[in-house]
């Protein structure tokens, strides 16, 4: 079924911006195509993706036909707290997908930020 | 003269489908049906180039649209339009008074003009962002940005795609 994976900088100080990199498994069907047969394979795209940081919305992303399979959504963020990271997403097949991780943000006193 | 254009053409298309499923049959195709009459909407109806106006107008309505800040980055000549890398950056302070609030990715041939929204806050720091479109054919595609203020920033670039995405469709 579907999947993702996150990528995250190894290390995040706080007040950092660093960027995210997150790869959706998803067919993200348009519904324009027919498969072998000439049957119209029914859409079933990503209609939303939502990523909350310790509850809190930082991120949201609303696919349609146009994103390409396989879906993949680099964005930044600045690094505030620590906690965890929910990525859920939905498709039209009523699919709920999931992706939790744990944020790890170093305090910035001990070292100077490296900006990303 | 353009209404009856457009209902003649969906009358023909109405009858491909009343053909399609009486020719198919089955219970799931009824959901199939659906589908098409949403492609009789978006899709096959708009198989054409739309205009910047068609584009943004939905978007922006009354408020101010300028083209700039927003750098738009897309392959020139984009051999695969299932996958076109796309990236984009926008100069923004993004701070609480003055930050992008949503990116919208718009093009000009596809069935479905807006290819996907973010939405971004001051807690992105940075609105950059990248991700891989579909393409139908060769078309300018828009990037239309909303700063916190209501107005719209914009940025479009030209792409030549030598296999379009969504074949059927022409």
């Amino acid at each position: 079924m579907s999947s993702a994976r996150l990528q995250v900088p190894p290390r995040i100080v706080q007040g950092d911006v660093f960027k995210l990199r997150l790869l959706v498994n998803h067919p993200m069907d348009s519904g324009f195509l027919r498969d072998i047969d000439g049957v119209l394979i029914q859409r079933n795209v990503i209609r939303h993706l939502l990523c909350t940081l310790n509850g809190r919305e930082v991120f949201r992303v609303e696919p349609t036909t146009g994103v390409a399979a396989n879906p993949l959504f680099e964005f930044y963020l600045r690094a505030t707290e620590s906690g965890e990271m929910l990525f859920r997403w939905v498709d039209d097949k009523a699919y709920i997908g999931e992706l939790r991780h744990h944020l790890v943000v170093e305090p910035a006193n001990a070292s100077k930020p490296t900006s990303n | 003269m353009r209404s009856r254009l457009v209902s003649r053409r969906h009358a023909a298309l109405r009858l491909w489908q009343a053909t399609l499923v009486t020719s198919i049959g089955g219970g799931w195709l009824r959901t199939a049906q659906a589908q098409v009459d949403k492609l009789t909407i978006t899709g096959l109806a708009e198989a054409r180039l739309r205009s910047f106006e068609e584009m943004v107008r939905p978007y922006v309505q009354s408020q101010t649209l300028t083209k700039e800040a927003v750098t738009l980055s897309l392959p020139m000549l984009a051999d695969n339009g299932h996958m076109v890398p796309l990236s984009l950056k926008i100069d923004s302070p993004m701070t609480e008074e003055a930050h992008i609030t949503h990116v919208y990715l718009l093009s000009q041939r596809n069935p479905v003009p807006l290819m996907a929204k973010f939405v971004l806050g001051p807690w992105s720091g940075r609105a950059d962002l990248s991700t891989r479109v579909r393409l139908s054919g060769n078309q300018s595609v828009i990037a239309l940005a909303r700063r916190s203020d209501g107005s719209f920033i914009y940025d479009a670039q030209e792409v030549v795609v030598t296999e379009a995405a969504c074949v059927d469709n022409g």
